[in-house]
């Protein structure tokens, strides 16, 4: 039997600003056959999302087609004209965007949307239209079907946007449906009820899918094979089973072992005891949008939070969005002042606001963002961006200031050259390199990590976690690591807190979180996060109380 | 209507209030500073200082800045706008004819610009980057960086007196015919047009560009949409609100423009009649036209505040 | 997420494109026009030197004479000094103040923001014709007293756009960290936001210019700007008017002089470097 999809020595390029001509995807050849979920997986900048939207016909502006053939059933989509890619569009292929509440227009109700490729390619009456719709929002496991069309985008919450965009995509009942990293954005506990719902439906309609991501563990719960992509070039591809137990390339190889990383050994829980703390936080509150009759803040995002790390030893704050870890870490930093509980470095109490902490506890307790791209001023050189907390804190001349910026260079492993650059010209793991350097020029004592590896790439996000360990025991410094990703902290941290709502729920050491004595939510937390393992997504038992009490359907 | 836009809409509307007693006040003192004795002004060199002090105290400009502010405010509001120092006849009947006349400029100028600019400022964003669309880009940056006199003075140019169609000057109250009326109307109402509609057209063509970059414009074009159906039932619901906001600016735009017109066509409308009042240190007269200005100003704005709050689908429920 | 191929080789350049270097070209002629015009003009600017008025373009007089019989040509050169340098000095005026004001509101936020933003907008809500005439009418028109209007007009709406542009900086996370840090306002603005908005600063310097050029051509145009025997462009139309209906060359020349300035520094505007344009969006 022929394949529904074959793609041979696909050539795409694009033209840049300055009018140079770059070849973002590079002799790449892959088929699908009926029925079958083929995954693209690749880091960003890959070109995975590009090769999907060829399926389509389709390139972004500024890119285009210029090599290689795209055929689609009968149709070689690299040839057609864009009237004919159009009447294509929705009925035998279709799309469920990366972002499903940009997708959707916000001036129209959902259930207009969702039957609008029916009204496009006039496929059936509108009412049928509408019937069809309901149906596949129940096998959708969506809340209230039959009336969640007559709702417009913005009053649904995220997850059921991404399946409505599946709904949207099924209408015209495709032979390829393309998924562009779909649960990227949502949160563990909500990404499982997602797959489960796109999983049964294309199982069910024995309909083929592409299924592009970065996420190893997700993609072998869905797809039945796997292509490795780097640089618009194809590593590896081969079955799901084998890519992930016997991968051959390096490549691949690499992406596997960072999808699981060791685990920290933790330290001796006596021997914690008796180390100082070297900060302590008390029955913190903090919150935002003005004051309330009672003294509190009218959203009260941290509610009693009690912490303690001793010096030299890591502390990670773990939960979803919303559960504020984030404001705990400016509460910490004084940039969101706490209303009441205390905050002790060193034994010392520190002013709730920084404006009124002195200059030495200001350079004791550094943080570094998430973001590298808006935490580095585009405006200035590294060298620069380096010296300003040489001379802020310390006051260093100016010899001595070169000199420090090239030791601090070299501990972050950047080559001394990049004082030079702006950010602007480096990578993302190279900023956020910086960015850790402009902490350590401050000669900290403890650093408040702020989900800095979460917008990075796996692999590089892995390279960070060793720079910061290897940091740890060269300097003695003490971290406070927040993030949304279990796998991740439990890479680094000594301990590990869970929160939920503005309380923290549990704190125990890293390998025995999730496990059974804990708390609920945490062992909600743990059982939602993909393992790689093929069979997990099917085999996952959930209570259902659980689901019901903590997570967002 | 519910709670939230309601909330907004009267917030906005206190805002107005509140700036439109600032600029009042701006204004009082503004006229208050322009120098020379107003008292001695009107008696003329020769005066007694007896006679000047008795005027200035009949006309209560001894008083503190303050009072004669409420005064002056009080009597705008209950409709009593003074006495022109040049005629003394009360300053609203002078008012009351000559803003009849402007806003006859401003409803013809309205009735064709609106419609040309829309048409115009939308096609050329369908057809961003054509022949087209660079002739009108080109067209409404050169007319907006022009003085409204140097529109004026080409129309002129061109229709009087290369042409001869046209009158170049306007006595609107000595009208015959429909026709008459046309022709005296075409060139003021055409300068005033060109400055109104580049304007919108800019603003039009820009808020209809921003609707057509959106992702979910993009989705409608890979689930097979038209670009009729792209443009029509994607991208304008959505660019309503800021197409609205363009115009009610842009008609504000009227009240500057109406003051050259006017001027050089020697229109009888309001316009002519304060920079005439300006010219004579008629201070009643000059508060009362600017007052009428600054509420229209502040009106059209506050209009243009309200219906992008109202259009924004978010806030429905 | 991190950025993608495209973005990480693409290196964005000074270039100019033609358009905008020709505008370039004709906004740097008449700022030389301004400052050297009494060496330029071939005729001194009060003499009558030829009894025919209204005359019109000849080889000797390229600009033909005016409603006196003065020529044209040297009355538009110096007229340019008038012009230009007035626009000029008064849109310093205006983006200075307005742009330190709203970084300092945006930085500090809190009711100095409140108070400053709500001052301004009750100016802005001034039409500016308006606001020229009566002020100018009253305090005379002066060259300072002129400078001083038009920059207090313009003020509001400088502001707005630099703390629009301040308050987006910010929001970024380096200006967090330099707070955290401890650093105070002056080093806030001086060293973190003002670097990254100079770019939109300066094409909106220039839109504000044309604005200016505008308004005061226009109130010269009415009689209250710059006053006789010395006239910028806008009283040249005004004084020339009469011969609209000869089609006198006098009319003409001096709203083409304004034109090209006012049409040059926009499309200079429009097609600025992307790097310039873009910057701390």
């Amino acid at each position: 039997m022929a394949n529904l999809v074959e793609v041979r020595n696909l050539k795409v390029e694009a033209v840049t600003d300055a009018g140079r001509v770059v070849t973002i995807i590079d002799d790449v050849s892959f088929d699908i056959a009926d029925g079958e979920i083929v995954a693209l997986i690749g880091e960003s900048g890959s070109g995975k999302t590009t090769i999907a939207l060829t399926l389509m016909g389709y390139a972004r502006p500024g890119c285009r087609i210029s090599d290689g053939s795209v055929r689609l059933g009968d149709h070689d989509m690299a040839r057609l004209g864009e009237s004919e890619c159009a009447r294509i569009r929705g009925v035998e292929v279709a799309y469920i965007p990366q972002s499903a509440a940009a997708a959707f227009n916000p001036a129209h109700t959902i259930m207009d949307q969702v039957i609008e490729v029916a009204r496009i390619h006039r496929l059936m009456p509108l009412k049928d239209a509408r019937a069809k719709a309901v149906e596949l929002f129940k096998a959708l496991a969506l809340p209230h079907p039959e009336t969640i069309g007559d709702r417009y985008p913005h009053q649904v919450s995220g997850g059921q946007l991404q399946r409505l965009a599946a709904a949207m995509a099924l209408i015209g009942d495709p032979k390829l449906v393309i998924f562009d990293e779909p649960t990227t954005a949502l949160d563990v506990t909500t990404q499982i009820e997602v797959l489960r719902a796109f999983k049964s439906v294309m199982q069910g309609k024995k309909i083929a899918g592409v299924y592009v991501s970065h996420d190893l563990a997700v993609v072998a719960q869905m797809a039945d094979r796997i292509i490795v992509l780097k640089s618009g070039k194809i590593q590896e591809a081969g079955a799901t089973e084998q890519i992930i137990k016997r991968p051959i390339h390096p490549y691949t190889k690499a992406l596997i072992s960072a999808v699981e990383p060791a685990l920290f050994a933790g330290l001796d829980a006596k021997e914690e005891e008796a180390k100082a703390a070297l900060i302590e936080v008390n029955n913190l509150y903090a919150g935002y949008g003005g004051f309330l009759d009672n003294g509190l803040p009218r959203f009260l995002t941290v509610k009693h939070v009690d912490l303690r790390v001793p010096a030299g030893h890591n502390l990670g704050i773990i939960g979803e969005s919303g559960c504020g870890k984030s404001t705990l870490a400016r509460a910490i930093a004084g940039l969101l002042p706490a209303v009441t509980g205390n905050i002790l470095l060193e034994g010392k109490a520190l002013a709730p606001d920084a404006r009124h902490r002195n200059r030495e506890q200001l350079r004791k307790v550094q943080i570094v963002f998430q973001s590298a791209d808006t935490a580095l001023n585009p405006a200035k050189s590294v060298s620069e961006i380096l010296e300003r907390p040489l001379v802020f804190y310390h006051g260093m001349a100016r010899k001595d200031r070169i000199k420090r910026v090239d030791e601090l260079l070299d501990m972050v492993q950047l080559p001394r050259g990049l004082g030079n650059r702006r950010p602007s010209e480096l990578s993302g793991g190279q900023k956020q390199r910086v960015n850790f350097a402009r902490a350590l020029a401050a000669d900290p004592k403890l650093i408040l990590c702020d989900e800095i590896t979460s917008a990075l790439d796996t692999v590089v996000a892995a390279a960070i976690i060793d720079l910061l360990k290897e940091l740890q025991r060269e300097l003695g410094l003490s971290y406070i690591f927040i993030s949304h990703d279990l796998s991740t902290v439990r890479a680094i941290c000594d301990d590990v807190a869970v929160m939920y709502a503005g309380e923290k729920v549990e704190q125990t050491s890293p390998d025995r979180i999730g496990q059974a004595g804990g708390h609920p939510y945490s062992r909600l937390l743990f059982d939602s996060v993909p393992k790689l393992d093929t069979g997990w997504l099917d085999s996952l038992k959930q209570d259902a109380a659980l689901i019901e009490a903590y997570a967002v359907r | 209507m519910n709670r939230q836009v309601f909330e907004l809409v009267s917030w906005r509307l206190a805002s107005a209030v509140v700036t439109l007693l600032i600029v009042s006040f701006t204004i009082f003192l503004a006229t208050t500073l322009l120098p020379g004795d107003v008292a001695q002004i009107l008696l003329g060199q020769a005066a007694t200082p007896e006679a000047v002090a008795g005027l200035r105290k009949a006309m209560h400009l001894d008083d503190p800045a303050i009072v004669q502010f409420l005064k002056w405010l009080s009597g705008l509001a209950s409709g009593d706008l003074g006495r022109s120092y040049a005629n003394n006849m009360p300053v609203a009947a002078l008012i009351g004819g000559r803003l009849a006349n402007t806003l006859k400029l401003a409803a013809a100028t309205t009735t064709v610009a609106v419609p040309l600019a829309l048409t115009l400022g939308i096609t050329a964003a369908i057809n961003r980057d054509t022949l087209f669309d660079r002739i009108v880009s080109g067209a409404t940056v050169a007319i907006i960086s022009v003085p409204e006199f140097l529109l004026a003075t080409l129309a002129v140019l061109v229709f009087a007196v290369y042409l001869r169609w046209l009158p170049a000057l306007s006595l609107a109250n000595e009208t015959q015919s429909f026709g008459d009326l046309l022709r005296i109307y075409a060139l003021p109402v055409m300068t005033l047009t060109f400055g109104v509609s580049a304007q919108m057209i800019r603003m039009t063509r820009a808020a209809v560009i921003e609707t057509l970059n959106t992702p979910y414009v993009e989705m409608a074009l890979l689930k097979g949409a038209s670009r009729r159906r792209k443009v029509l039932w994607h991208a304008l619901p959505n660019a309503l609100g800021p197409i609205v906001n363009a115009i009610a600016l842009s008609l504000s735009y009227l009240l500057g423009g109406v003051i050259i017109v006017e001027t050089i066509f020697s229109y009888p409308g309001i316009a002519k009649l304060m920079v005439d009042a300006v010219a004579t240190r008629d201070l009643p007269l000059i508060q009362s036209c600017a007052m009428i200005f600054c509420v229209g100003y502040l009106v059209l704005v506050t209009i243009a505040d309200i219906i992008a709050i109202v259009s924004n689908p978010r806030l429905r429920t | 997420m991190t950025t993608d191929a495209l973005t990480a080789s693409r290196r964005i350049s000074y270039r100019f494109n033609k358009v905008g270097l020709v505008s370039l070209a004709v906004i740097l002629a008449w700022a030389l026009v301004a400052i050297f015009a009494p060496l330029l003009a071939p005729f001194p600017i009060g003499k009558i030197v030829n009894f025919e008025f209204f005359a019109p373009m000849s080889a000797k007089f390229w600009m033909g004479t005016d409603y006196l019989g003065r020529d044209m040509l040297s009355r538009v050169l110096l007229g340019a000094r008038y012009t230009v340098g007035t626009s000029l000095a008064a849109v310093t005026f205006a983006c200075f103040m307005g742009v330190a004001l709203g970084m300092t509101a945006a930085v500090l936020g809190g009711w100095i923001d409140t108070v400053m933003s709500r001052l301004m907008d009750a100016l802005i809500s001034i039409p500016s014709k308006l606001f020229g005439l009566v002020v100018v009418a009253g305090l005379g028109s002066s060259i300072p007293v002129l400078i001083l209007t038009l920059g207090v007009i313009y003020t509001p709406g400088c502001y707005r756009f630099a703390r629009a542009l301040a308050v987006n900086i910010n929001a970024m996370d380096y200006v967090t960290v330099a707070r955290a840090r401890g650093e105070g306002l002056g080093y806030l603005i001086r060293a973190e936001i003002l670097p990254n908005i100079t770019g939109p600063v300066l094409a909106d310097f220039g839109l504000r210019f044309v604005f200016i050029v505008l308004l005061l051509s226009g109130l010269s145009f009415l009689g209250l700007g710059v006053q006789p025997p010395y006239a910028d462009w806008g009283a040249l139309v005004r004084e020339n008017l009469g011969g609209l209906p000869l089609a006198a060359p006098a009319v003409i020349f001096p709203s083409l002089a304004i034109a090209t300035l006012t049409i040059s520094v926009n499309l200079l505007i429009d097609n600025l470097p992307r790097k310039i344009r873009d910057q701390g969006v």
